[in-house]
């Protein structure tokens, strides 16, 4: 195939090319002989085979979008409503470098709180973002850029891409103990042995609430004790809130760990994602915050954080932040998506209840109060690489292979047949 | 308790924001920004175009649509059209699968994406820009770990192409060096090489095998016609060689904030472009996961229907169009002012900008005295020109001329 690609390609140039000596010899070899294919990507890897699975039965509870009871995506009536009236208005000039003020400031409301003082004395740094990982990806390249000796704390498990941004942005990572297989919740012994023996401030990255892929959260009285004690090593704490609103359905519930650190005086950064709880998955639309001293600081801080979001992409894609200020300032569409968001929580919830049961009236010799204890779109069913494998080889159904099913994609017609499937494959354990 | 930052400095802010701030806070009520690079109509007002307007209301009302996640790579049919526009439907290359597009974040996405993929495929961490080149263009490239290089380009004295110089400068470049090359309506300076030229250039740059980097970011808007602008990269990928092209939808689409770009690498097999696409999806991964869909929606609906691409077609002229007549109506006021000096280079340059060749001293005068904004280094947007505002910049001008050296 390459020589005969090589052949085509010969005699095109030969009939193309113009006067002139042309170094044919060198323009042959590739530049990329050297390049090796990358490793595939395991969630988008679980999609693939899904969608290439013919069987009638599959279930997909692989990827972190949500789905309706039918299993559709769905696009949030409020959004509807802001495209509508977006469409024929805008200009679409470019937003200024840090995004979309307007965007910005309802996002940091969500945040903060409404009447956040923080956000009275201009003290927080903020610039739209391409959703939660652009937020992420700026912080990580802020924190190489001016605490280049420091590292980033990473919790075991965590999103997957957590370790490659930071790794591309070339700032070092350790682990501290989150997911306590044994439980199936949290190891919040391990966790705080690995605060408190961690150098003096250390960065740490935390997840706000629902906590991907495990679903374990520490209570409030846990993040009050973990503040506490980042307080005494004086600990830099930068929160992951991708799913606000969309763990208890409550968006000031989802903030509470924020709100205990802020309370407690900590100068916490933010990475803020509209991806799941308004459905704009695609439109890459969020935030990064930093708290400041002062608003002094805060006018530096943001002009250093707009400086390396410039040579990535200039400025931030206008649409989704759009539609975010459309709704959000709008008290009506506010008030519906606020509902729409309570809507997609309890039908969550309400699977996790489902899914339980079911397996109890199985009769599985297990314990599945994780599943319910667990909260947002995932939960850490505990299943073994093997036992995922035959989910998948005998019953078409798709998940990753650390056992993280996504709730989100578990509806009233597909949970029996996925309960009866896990019970098969666990019943012998 | 302490901030972890506090030792942190402001960032230099960017000459161009500086004149934009300074534009803005004068509340003269003839002043004119002549600064930035976004197209004005002849009302001086931003254009959304017609064709765009269409595919908006389409997608709008389009309840089948959803907002979920794009590939890694973006939406693909954008990615074939886009790749089709810039390298012609009958290009051997795509036919013969050689070549991998992604949908980026506008010309800086693609350059930046291309410019990571490089640094840790490549040989050779130097890279070559024109100089002046676009004051991003640096940033991006030593960001991402490149030592920045500069290559002979405006000759301050005609106001052209210094072209021995480039082919010079090129010609010493070591092997293996990366060339970014700006496909038409250079900016800043609005000149262009011509066709002969950029077959001289191609063939130093491939005898020295050199990497060419295309910043493709005004097909369309240089000549008016989307294949006449084109001509400089297809020569290029013609002769069978690689190249990385980056393509923006932000000026010939009108798209500026949507950030709708791609990044193309012609490559010599498929079997390489599989490897290279590959590489590619783990630079976007930890940048931004996925591109945003809006901006690559509305693109693909209007290149895909021949309609409104025809229509688009129309409205890309108009705007190169009169983008032309602003040229001959300064350069002819300028005329009949008897202003000293040559100003043909004004309808020679091409593109959305001239190099008017005033220093900073006269641009500072110029907005002092007449209200009118552009960038220190005498850069003026033609685009932000009307009929109504030549002799005012004419005026402002002359006066530059003849009362500061």
């Amino acid at each position: 195939m390459a020589a005969m690609a090589m052949t085509i390609r010969n005699s095109a140039s030969r009939r193309t090319m113009t006067s002139g000596p042309i170094s044919g010899l060198r323009s042959m070899s590739s530049w990329w002989k050297n390049v090796e294919p990358a490793p595939k990507d395991p969630i988008l890897g679980v999609t693939e085979a899904f969608l290439a699975d013919p069987s009638p039965e599959k279930v997909n509870v692989g990827v972190g979008a949500y789905r309706d009871d039918n299993g559709k995506p769905v696009v949030l009536e409020c959004v509807r409503e802001a495209e509508r009236r977006i469409a024929g208005t805008s200009f679409m000039e470019y937003l200024p470098m840090g995004g979309s003020v307007k965007m910005v400031d309802e996002t940091l409301k969500l945040a903060y709180g409404n009447n956040s003082e923080f956000i009275k004395d201009k003290r927080i740094a903020a610039v739209q973002s391409l959703s939660g990982t652009g937020a992420c990806r700026l912080f990580a390249d802020f924190q190489k850029r001016f605490r280049p000796g420091s590292e980033i704390y990473i919790p075991v498990p965590t999103w997957s891409n957590h370790h490659n941004i930071w790794r591309d942005a070339q700032v070092p990572q350790k682990t501290y103990h989150y997911y306590h297989p044994e439980t199936k919740g949290l190891d919040f012994s391990g966790l705080m042995d690995d605060v408190k023996n961690a150098p003096e401030g250390s960065f740490f990255l935390l997840h706000a609430c629902a906590h991907n892929p495990t679903g374990v959260d520490p209570t409030e009285e846990q993040w009050r004790e973990i503040s506490q004690l980042f307080k005494a090593k004086n600990h830099f704490a930068f929160f992951d809130m991708a799913y606000q609103g969309f763990a208890s359905g409550d968006p000031k519930r989802d903030a509470k760990s924020i709100r205990i650190f802020l309370e407690d005086g900590h100068h916490i950064g933010i990475s803020q994602s509209y991806a799941k709880n308004m459905g704009l998955y695609g439109q890459r639309v969020g935030c990064l915050s930093v708290l400041c001293e002062d608003e002094k600081q805060a006018v530096t801080v943001k002009s250093q954080l707009q400086q390396l979001a410039r040579p990535m992409y200039s400025n931030p894609p206008l649409h989704g932040a759009q539609i975010v200020s459309t709704i959000l300032g709008d008290p009506q569409l506010k008030g519906l998506w606020l509902k729409e968001v309570k809507t997609m929580a309890d039908r969550i919830i309400g699977m996790r209840t489902t899914l339980r049961e079911s397996l109890e009236k199985l009769g599985s010799p297990l314990s599945w109060e994780h599943v319910t204890k667990q909260i947002g779109m995932f939960c850490y069913s505990g299943l073994t690489p093997e036992q995922v494998d035959r989910l998948t080889s005998e019953y078409h159904i798709y998940m990753t292979r650390n056992g993280r099913i996504s709730m989100a994609g578990v509806t009233t017609g597909n949970v029996g047949y996925l309960a009866n499937a896990i019970h098969e494959v666990t019943k012998s354990s | 308790m302490d901030s972890s930052f506090s030792s942190i400095v402001p960032a230099p802010q960017d000459p161009i924001l500086t004149v934009y701030f300074a534009s803005r806070d004068d509340l003269s009520p003839v002043k004119l920004n002549l600064s930035g690079g976004s197209y004005r109509s002849e009302e001086g007002k931003p254009l959304v175009l017609q064709a765009v307007r269409r595919a908006e209301q389409q997608l709008a009302n389009d309840m089948s649509r959803d907002k979920e996640y794009l590939p890694l790579d973006g939406l693909a049919e954008f990615n074939k059209l886009s790749a089709k526009l810039i390298l012609g439907d009958d290009s051997s290359a795509m036919k013969e699968n050689r070549v991998v597009t992604i949908q980026c974040l506008s010309g800086t996405g693609s350059l930046r994406i291309g410019a990571e993929f490089l640094a840790k495929h490549n040989q050779e961490r130097v890279i070559f820009v024109s100089n002046p080149t676009w004051g991003n263009h640096p940033n991006i490239f030593s960001l991402a770990g490149f030592s920045v290089e500069y290559y002979r380009y405006y000759d301050p004295k005609t106001r052209g192409l210094d072209f021995k110089g480039m082919l010079e400068d090129l010609g010493a470049a070591p092997s293996g060096a990366i060339v970014v090359l700006q496909a038409c309506a250079h900016n800043p300076t609005g000149v262009d090489p011509t066709l002969k030229q950029w077959e001289q250039i191609r063939q130093v740059v491939r005898s020295k095998s050199l990497l060419p980097f295309f910043d493709n970011a005004y097909q369309g808007f240089a000549s008016g016609d989307l294949e006449l602008d084109a001509q400089a990269v297809r020569m290029f990928v013609n002769d069978g060689g690689e190249c990385l092209i980056a393509q923006s939808f932000a000026k010939n689409m009108g798209l500026y904030g949507e950030r709708i770009g791609a990044l193309t690498i012609v490559c010599t097999s498929e079997d390489v472009v599989r490897k290279v696409k590959s590489q590619l999806l783990l630079v976007v991964r930890p940048m931004y996961l996925s591109p945003p869909i809006h901006g690559a929606s509305i693109v693909t609906t209007i290149l895909k229907n021949s309609d409104m691409y025809n229509d688009w077609t129309v409205e890309l002229k108009g705007m190169a169009n009169r983008i032309f007549s602003m040229r001959k109506q300064l350069n002819e006021a300028l005329q009949a002012r008897g202003t000293p000096g040559d100003w043909s280079h004004i309808i020679k340059q091409i593109g959305m900008f001239s190099f008017t060749g005033l220093n900073e001293k006269q641009v500072r005068f110029i907005a002092k005295e007449y209200h009118i904004y552009m960038n220190y280094d005498g850069r003026v947007s033609i685009a932000g020109l009307s009929s109504k505002t030549v002799s005012q910049l004419a005026d402002a001008i002359h006066a530059a001329v003849t009362r500061m050296a």
